[in-house]
């Protein structure tokens, strides 16, 4: 069984239409898990079923009793993130704020102070329109914590691929090079880089290449909108050489991408185009890298 | 007046909208950009000024010092986010799980576990025109984005002067960085494409919103393609649309080579002044 994870550093390169197309391709060879848990998308193409949710808890936040409280300021004292005010002469926990570290719970001389447990998200199982298991989450707003949901996606996809002797767990990353990130990445046997031939794509290829880099996987990479900028498209080819990155695909700019997901459908059922093409032999690319 | 550009969905325009509104208002005005997506901060490519100051970033993580500790254990026990472990002969600290807390260092009994800086990124602060530009990134491989947003807001709060437009080049998604970038703004512009996935993150970026108070309008970028979904959502929902940026291959060819738009799209340069008339009828009326 392989890991295959597809990141792309900045956003909106087109990683998780790309993500589903392999999805698609795949079929029942293949576990997708959705690890953009903050802005997940990929059920707007792949259509699963919510077969099965569970509520996520991580992390915790204080809530003063205001019986128990004797106002002696030693939780504002020691609480770093500006988490306590006072509020018509009472102790007043801002849950924006506060952190979960506990410390105030762990000084408040009555033990007025309790640390509650945050629901912070939901995860779900489902069976896709393709066939394939899926595994994604919905954060809760504001939520903390994202990287252990993805953590917890991640290892939910690798007990289902393992039980059910899949070949391939794909796993769309969600962007920057944060903790999500970090957390999508570990254990991969390969990464997929999504970028464009744009200043900031390069830009942003560069950096979360150099935590690939940390974590020593071996990547490939594919340029979409790659006829946008013929400069910067030759600069990324440039780096991908030097990086001893495999280069995939070059992806033209065209609108049937965008057309595409306006109906809920990957690249890769829409009609006949030249980006079907691209993209299946692009699958085929990366199994063949892999095996 | 603090206004904060943020969107749920990456890659919709945040920075294309950030760098072109501070350079649309700086045209007459003092305005702050600053950019707030220490993960993969772009406004730098579209604003080159003059750099006037950079400084490294920390945060507090405790340090073991083996000759002072008991191992008593009360540093793990004290610790909610497992960065702290006691083994048998020795503590070892996680710093990347630290959230500087500072629980285990003053519970400790024997002062064994000071606070030391460890670098986490760096600050830049250029000045372009009228513009004051300040960006922080984040040193890859630190995991967390909060501290350095926070220590990046507290920066500009202290070397901007007052009445001064400040634009907040927020990151993407609806989790903490974003609520970071946004708590304390005067108001958010969220800014989308009217495509399902556009529509879908924007949702959420509007919930986050609601959630955290903010008065909010939303900016439709690659007006055009996909559908209308989001327009006839915000009409529904009673949510100013601010302005609706055109889609158009030459604006992504703009965008692609580092330059800024409304220079050479007037079209673009309307809806920016769309946007600025009502962020300054909003400054008038809220008085800050």
């Amino acid at each position: 069984m392989k890991e295959i994870v597809v990141i792309s550093g900045k956003g909106g390169t087109g990683k998780t239409s790309i993500t589903a197309s392999f999805a698609y391709l795949g079929g029942k060879d293949v576990v997708v898990a959705d690890c953009d848990v903050d802005a997940a998308d990929m059920h707007l193409l792949l259509q699963p079923d919510f077969a099965k949710s569970e509520d996520f808890y991580s992390g915790e936040i204080a809530e003063i009793n205001q019986n128990d409280c004797i106002k002696c300021g030693k939780c504002k004292d020691v609480c770093r993130f500006n988490a306590v005010s006072i509020i018509n002469q009472q102790y007043i926990i801002n849950s924006l704020n506060c952190e979960g570290c506990g410390y105030c719970a762990r000084v408040c001389p009555t033990n007025a102070i309790t640390m509650e447990e945050q629901n912070v998200g939901q995860l779900h199982i489902s069976n896709t329109k393709v066939g394939n298991t899926m595994v994604h989450a919905r954060l809760g707003i504001g939520a903390d914590n994202s990287g252990k949901l993805v953590a917890k996606v991640k290892n939910e996809a690798k007990q289902i691929a393992e039980k059910n002797n899949k070949d391939f767990i794909i796993i769309d990353g969600s962007p920057g090079v944060g903790c999500p990130v970090v957390s999508s990445l570990s254990g991969a046997d390969f990464v997929v880089l999504v970028t464009e031939p744009t200043v900031s794509g390069l830009h942003d290829l560069k950096r979360v290449y150099k935590l690939v880099k940390k974590f020593k996987i071996e990547a490939g990479c594919i340029i979409n909108k790659s006829d946008l900028n013929t400069q910067v498209f030759i600069e990324i080819k440039e780096f991908l050489k030097k990086e001893n990155i495999v280069y995939i695909a070059g992806v033209p700019y065209d609108e049937t991408f965008t057309k595409a997901m306006t109906v809920g459908q990957t690249i890769v059922e829409y009609g006949e185009s030249n980006l079907k093409d691209i993209i299946t032999e692009s699958w085929e690319k990366i199994k063949q890298i892999i095996d | 007046m603090k206004i904060a550009i943020a969107s749920g969905k990456g890659g919709t325009g945040k920075t294309t909208l950030s760098t072109n509104l501070a350079a649309y208002i700086s045209e007459n005005k003092n305005v702050v950009l600053c950019d707030l997506d220490v993960e993969e901060p772009n406004s730098g490519l579209f604003i080159k000024g003059e750099l006037i100051h950079k400084e490294d970033k920390f945060k507090m993580v405790p340090k073991w010092e083996q000759d002072k500790c008991t191992l008593c254990g009360l540093c793990q026990e004290a610790c909610n986010f497992n960065a702290i472990i006691k083994l048998d002969t020795q503590i070892m600290v996680f710093p990347e799980l630290c959230h500087s807390c500072y629980a285990c260092s003053e519970l400790c009994p024997t002062s064994a576990l000071p606070m030391i800086p460890e670098k986490m990124g760096e600050l830049s602060h250029f000045q372009l025109g009228k513009i004051s530009f300040v960006e922080s990134r984040l040193d890859v491989g630190r995991e967390q984005a909060v501290p350095l947003i926070s220590q990046t807001i507290e920066y500009v709060e202290k070397h901007i002067i007052d009445n001064t437009i400040e634009l907040y080049d927020s990151p993407p998604g609806t989790s903490c960085p974003v609520i970071e970038a946004t708590k304390d703004a005067d108001f958010v512009i969220l800014i989308t494409e009217p495509t399902p996935f556009g529509f879908h993150d924007v949702k959420l970026a509007i919930e986050t919103m609601k959630k955290l108070g903010k008065e909010f309008g939303v900016v439709v970028n690659r007006y055009g393609i996909g559908n209308d979904d989001v327009v006839t959502y915000c009409k529904d929902n009673e949510i100013p649309v601010l302005a609706k940026i055109p889609n158009d291959r030459f604006i992504a060819e703009l965008y692609s080579r580092g330059e800024l738009i409304y220079p050479k799209v007037p079209e673009v340069k309307q809806q920016l002044k769309n946007i600025c008339d009502y962020i300054l009828k909003l400054k008038e009326a809220k008085g800050v």
